[in-house]
């Protein structure tokens, strides 16, 4: 507890001019905490769907950290990550629901959910180590239409091997989390009791869990960055023949890398499959891949928390306000008397169909405009910003690395 | 005594895995080919002279997209991820100057559609150029010396943006191309080999020929190789290395542009997520040919339209994408060269 305090103290004492990421991992936290209890004073109660929408912005938060370690750490560009986080709400799938018995097995696995959870980001970080093995040694640009394709071929093989995932209409009724004990009482409007085998629906408990396994990850991945092996990461991204001359083994390095990212999509899919209870191949295209690296390019690779700011920031974007978008261009070409513009002609779909169709626009935008105008991203880590803003080395100084290391 | 140990690790361990690997490897593939050779013999050999010209037909389309990846990954190693929905592009910028040229579908099949047709092909190769180059100029030379994954976050980036316009323009519905050329044909062995497949043959086979003719003659193909080779000894020599790259980008946009036309009036449809994975399939016959090398992208490009021919008219077309990315990554993985290509140490 005191050496909490004292580290809690000296991150109020720093300066957040120049050490901005600390003010943000305490502003995340403390908004992690109020938001559900804002959001129910806000709705009058009434505000479980944003408090379940929160939980799946987490989902793009565990993915946006696991990408963060392959695309930020090692610099190896995955453009098929979907495909980890497909195989992990698959590996769910599987063994937490009645489906086996519908396939050649004829035998229903139920596995709890908690045991899933290392299951599915082991099975991840397996397929990770399968694919990255012979494809790590390739060039990055190879690398990355490597993943590509993988990331192309997964989805596919879940539609087309209908027998194992019956196909398009994919899994459903998948097992909902269970406690094996818990005390109701007042706070939950019931009289005290102890029930066995309590299942988790509440949005907020999926709020608490998600909650729980991004400050897990969050952890894991910052230890994970000031060690040998996160040293040895960015040495691998900055030159990868100087880092080998060193010592480094580059290929096993850059192999971890890619199964530790690929474990916190197994992470992620398997909650996504436990809150939804529905996999389905078309969850895990090629989109889902590049909102992801969006996340990562736009938050500052290589930092977590701007990683973490730059996921919750396109989630947003993404659900919440384009969404609501073509409604709102409609109502405002009817309130300035263009009504015109809202009716459908020839090729024009009217105008909220139009605004319905940017968002491949505004992908492409921000991943053009983010890598001319910003490369480090809006939270960078002032290492990569060096980097990517000058492209060489040189003139890194000693109190540049005591920085990064600290 | 640890160094002695590693190896004999490496010797006893991973070298017999990795044998096995590639064993495995190539009897998947064999059992593959025996598969499709038998059902080959099965059908009789109309059949599989109507997918042969087909495939052809096919894989002139792929190799006229493959070039284009090809040489701006020879010149600049930049794998340019937004060739293919500029190849879509050129389909759609077709479709839109087709009524412009007096072109509809009540001429079909006339001899007046040759040379307006040729006007509509010259003006969509151009503007796609245009396109390409102001791609190029945005988004990839102020990238140049950035680390190799700035310019790739931006190519992609660049693919979505053209995906967006497109999608903009017309929406996520199939977009009806006239059917121009006349759909008669001639008859040999069983199979009807289509006007428009000669067509097809015929226009990417002549736009190949040029373009080689022009790389290896001409000064401006010259000064490529040279930049290709090495851009700092090219420049010293007093070439502008920024004009020869645009002009490269030029010239792959203007085959990607002939490319969506040619695509159109062979399907006679289009759609504006098309280049993703025409796109995926054009960059696999790159690779299959040995990336850098035009002949191989030409090479590349029909084995990918004949594979993906065989596969559709023979196995389960759901699985056709499936192989054609496999592929790409055997190839990658145990290949990386491709067939024709030379081994080029990393920049």
């Amino acid at each position: 507890m005191k050496r909490l305090l004292s580290r809690l103290g000296s991150i109020l004492e720093r300066d957040p001019r120049k050490d901005p990421n600390a003010v943000v991992f305490l502003l995340l936290t403390f908004g992690v905490i109020a938001f559900p209890i804002a959001i129910q004073i806000v709705t009058r109660g009434s505000g479980s769907f944003l408090i379940s929408q929160a939980a799946d912005a987490g989902v793009y938060v565990l993915l946006a950290i696991g990408l963060n370690v392959v695309v930020g750490f090692a610099g190896l560009l995955d453009l098929g990550y979907a495909a980890f986080f497909a195989i992990g709400a698959y590996t769910y799938a599987f063994i937490a629901s009645d489906h086996m018995e519908f396939t050649p097995i004829h035998q229903a696995i139920h596995i709890p959910f908690w045991i899933a959870l290392l299951v599915g980001m082991f099975a991840a970080a397996g397929a990770g180590a399968i694919l990255g093995a012979p494809t790590l040694r390739l060039r990055g640009d190879y690398l990355a239409i490597v993943t590509l394709g993988f990331g192309e071929i997964v989805p596919r093989l879940f539609r087309n091997a209908s027998t194992w995932t019956s196909g398009v209409n994919g899994i459903s009724a998948l097992d909902t989390p269970a406690l094996p004990i818990w005390l109701n009482g007042p706070w939950s409007g019931d009289a005290f009791a102890i029930v066995q085998n309590f299942k988790i629906i509440d949005p907020l408990a999926y709020y608490v869990i998600m909650a729980i396994l991004v400050a897990i990850s969050v952890v894991l991945v910052n230890n994970l960055r000031r060690s040998r092996m996160g040293r040895a990461w960015m040495a691998v991204r900055e030159d990868e023949v100087a880092a080998a001359a060193m010592g480094v083994n580059t290929v096993g390095v850059k192999l971890l890398a890619f199964s530790i990212g690929a474990a916190f999509s197994g992470f992620a899919g398997t909650f996504y499959g436990a809150k939804l209870s529905l996999v389905s191949p078309e969850n895990f295209g090629f989109t889902v891949s590049i909102t992801i690296l969006i996340m990562v390019v736009l938050g500052g690779m290589g930092n977590i928390p701007g990683v973490i700011v730059g996921a919750l920031l396109i989630y947003y974007v993404i659900f919440n306000i384009l969404p609501g978008l073509p409604q709102q261009a409609s109502d405002f070409a009817n309130s300035i008397g263009a009504t015109s513009l809202n009716s459908p002609s020839g090729d024009w779909p009217g105008l909220a169909g139009e605004v319905q169709r940017l968002k491949y626009l505004i992908f492409g935008l921000i991943l053009v405009l983010t890598m001319l105008l910003r490369p480090q991203g809006l939270l960078p880590s002032r290492q990569r910003a060096e980097e990517l803003q000058k492209g060489v080395h040189e003139d890194t100084t000693i109190e540049d690395v005591n920085a990064e290391a600290t | 005594m640890v160094g002695s140990l590693k190896q004999a690790r490496i010797a006893f361990v991973e070298a017999p895995i990795g044998r096995l690997v590639n064993l495995l490897v190539i009897l998947a593939v064999l059992y593959v080919i025996f598969i499709l050779a038998m059902k080959v013999v099965g059908q009789g050999p109309s059949y599989f002279l109507q997918i042969l010209t087909f495939g052809v037909a096919n894989g002139a389309i792929y190799a006229l997209v493959a070039l284009g990846y090809t040489m701006v990954y020879g010149i600049i190693e930049l794998i340019n991820f937004a060739h293919g929905d500029l190849f879509t592009l050129g389909g759609f910028i077709s479709v839109f100057l087709l009524p412009i040229f007096g072109l509809d579908a009540s001429k079909a099949g006339t001899a007046g559609i040759i040379l307006p047709l040729l006007a509509v092909f010259i003006v969509t190769m151009l503007i796609c150029g245009a396109i390409n180059v102001s791609i190029e100029r945005v988004a990839y030379r102020p990238l140049r010396r950035a680390p190799r994954l700035a310019p790739l976050i931006t190519a992609v980036g660049m693919s979505f943006v053209l995906e967006g316009v497109m999608f903009l323009w017309k929406g996520p519905f199939n977009v009806p191309y006239p059917n121009l050329l006349p759909t008669t044909g001639f008859v040999i062995g069983g199979a009807t080999i289509g006007v428009k497949d000669i067509f097809v043959i015929v226009v990417a086979g002549i736009l190949m020929v040029v373009l080689a003719l022009f790389v290896s003659r001409s000064r401006l193909g010259k000064a490529m190789r040279a930049t290709a080779q090495d851009q700092d000894a090219t420049e010293l020599m007093g070439i502008d290395i920024n004009r020869t790259i645009a002009a490269t980008f030029f010239i792959g946009a203007v085959l990607a542009g002939a490319g969506g036309t040619i695509f159109g009036l062979y399907y006679n449809t289009m759609v504006f997520d098309l280049g993703f994975s025409a796109g995926l399939f054009a960059f696999t016959a790159a690779v299959f040919g040995g990336i850098g090398n035009i002949q191989g992208a030409a090479l590349g490009g029909l084995l990918i339209g004949l594979i993906t021919a065989l596969w559709d008219g023979y196995m389960e077309s759901t699985w056709t994408q499936v192989i054609i990315f496999a592929i790409l990554i055997l190839v990658l993985v145990f290949r990386p060269t491709g067939l024709l290509g030379m081994r080029v140490p990393e920049k």
